[in-house]
């Protein structure tokens, strides 16, 4: 029988949650790496039990764990990103030049094809790739070098590079996000890029429609349409249906557009999910009720979906890479909080139950669905 | 996070009590001799290089800073980038280097430790720094 393994990334350790395709019962295995940051855990497409992860620390750096059985066991394996030739700077939050540093990787994206090829974004904001498995990493230094690199400035969580979007159609293609640059887009496999950012509008910046310098949260594409991509933005909900050549405004009647993640449902391409979140000085949900909201109609229209999930006193927030899809017959929706929870809806997010309700906070959530 | 407190005039005290280590590490280095070094690493460390208490290392040649983590992570790889920047080899941030109850994170890799590390009488610490609030 079909399953499915939840990897969960927190501020102390990594945890592995797996159970049959009814989703009911589940084994919790963890923590991984108990006391480290855990900003992401990646499943490899082609090879499930290759897994990444990203083990990190404020006091001892970056490591990079990999395991080839599922999440059993693992080991490390290359942790040394250099960014190519001379590093230059980038804006520091008061405006002055500041040379780009890395802190830590953000996200792993798995090649669909080949489980030695993985892509990191990573903090100070940067694109590597590994082509044998994660033991060393190449920047591509394309995107940093592009013109508009040294203008670009951290959001409060830091210079990050934290979505990466492979187009399953064409292997020269990718979008990537940056907080808060915007949106980036590749044709070339990552030697050349180019903002793609049309159409997107932020009053915290001095030229509101800005080519480069919006803080984009978080973009989802469902593969049987590349060239649409959604996106949750520091305000707003966007959409483009041309592979981000311009993007317009699907928020609709949601009660606010704030938030951080955003999923389309694996088997509907206009299924759109996001969590909103009050406001960005207030990172809770709007009057202390965990709702998620679903478009099936690609935007504008929402549903408040809450069966399940605290309808008062609930003060916790979702993180950007903390929300997932399985790709079960019946699509499956999974989502971590800060505040320990990991929810799973095994209907469409019709209802919703916790998995676990005491996690560190949830940092990440990704969804493997297997035979 | 708050750094520990870290230079002050002791250090300077330390700097010349380091020279005299020097003639005697470069005495112990011209008979040839390997120095057994203790490191005592933090709990994270340990657990990434999958050892237990302390680790020894055999030296030959001057006992400094830099040639202690040399050996610590060419024993140990999976250490390289945990304790130093990969590139510079400069210390981390909140990563402080501690031996005979004195602070020598601000030395020069090449200064010579203390004589009791050299002679593996007293382990050198490397210790995540207190950090918090």
């Amino acid at each position: 029988m079909s399953g499915v393994r939840v990897l969960v990334g927190t501020r102390k350790g990594a945890f592995v949650l797996t159970a049959d395709g009814k989703r009911e019962d589940w084994e919790v295995s963890g923590p991984h790496f108990g006391g480290w940051e855990i900003y992401h855990v990646a499943g490899s497409p082609a090879e499930p039990d290759r897994l990444y992860a990203s083990q990190t620390s404020g006091w001892f750096g970056q490591v990079v764990q990999r395991s080839d059985d599922g999440g059993k066991t693992w080991d490390t394996v290359g942790n040394e990103f250099a960014y190519d030739g001379v590093p230059g700077t980038h804006q520091w939050y008061d405006g002055t030049p500041h040379p780009w540093e890395f802190a830590r990787v953000w996200h792993f994206e798995p090649s669909a094809t080949d489980p030695d090829v993985v892509y990191a974004g990573v903090e100070d904001a940067a694109l590597f790739r590994s082509v044998d498995g994660g033991q060393s990493w190449q920047e591509l230094a394309g995107l940093r070098g592009h013109g508009s690199g040294p203008h670009w400035q951290p959001g409060a969580g830091g210079m990050c590079l934290h979505t990466i979007v492979l187009d399953p159609r064409d292997p020269g293609r990718m979008h990537v996000a940056i907080s808060a640059a915007g949106v980036f887009r590749t044709d070339d496999a990552g030697k050349t890029w180019r903002p793609t950012n049309r159409g997107l509008k932020s009053e915290g910046i001095p030229e509101e429609e800005a080519e480069v310098g919006h803080c984009v949260h978080n973009l989802a594409m469902h593969p049987s349409r590349p060239d649409t991509l959604y996106m949750q933005k520091h305000w707003d909900v966007m959409r483009t249906d041309d592979a981000g050549e311009s993007w317009y405004d699907i928020g609709g009647d949601l009660p606010t557009d704030f938030g951080f993640p955003i999923s389309v449902h694996a088997h509907e391409p206009e299924t759109v999910y996001v969590v909103p979140i009050t406001s960005d000085y207030l990172h809770v949900p709007l009057d202390g009720k965990l709702r998620v909201y679903r478009s099936r109609t690609g935007g504008n229209e929402w549903e408040p979906l809450t069966k399940g999930l605290p309808q008062e006193h609930c003060y916790v927030n979702i993180l950007r890479d903390a929300m997932a899809v399985d790709s079960l017959d019946e699509c499956g929706v999974y989502f971590g909080t800060t505040g320990g929870q990991v929810y799973r809806s095994a209907d469409a997010g019709n209802t919703w139950a916790p998995i676990v309700r005491d996690l560190p906070p949830v940092l990440s959530v990704e969804v493997q669905t297997l035979p | 996070m708050s750094e520990l407190a870290s230079e002050s005039s002791a250090q300077s005290e330390l700097a010349s009590e380091s020279s005299a280590q020097s003639e005697l590490a470069s005495e112990s280095s011209a008979q040839s001799e390997l120095a057994n070094i203790r490191v005592k690493l933090p709990a994270h460390l340990r657990k990434l290089a999958r050892v237990d208490g302390e680790v020894e290392l055999d030296l030959e040649g001057p006992v400094t800073q830099r040639a202690v983590l040399d050996a610590l992570e060419g024993r140990y790889p999976v250490l390289r980038g945990t304790i130093r920047d990969h590139g510079t080899h400069k210390r981390r941030a909140f990563v402080r280097f501690f031996a005979c109850e004195q602070d020598l994170s601000h030395e020069s890799p090449d200064a010579p430790l203390p004589e009791p590390v050299a002679r593996g009488t007293e382990p050198f610490l490397v210790v995540g720094a207190m950090a918090g609030g």
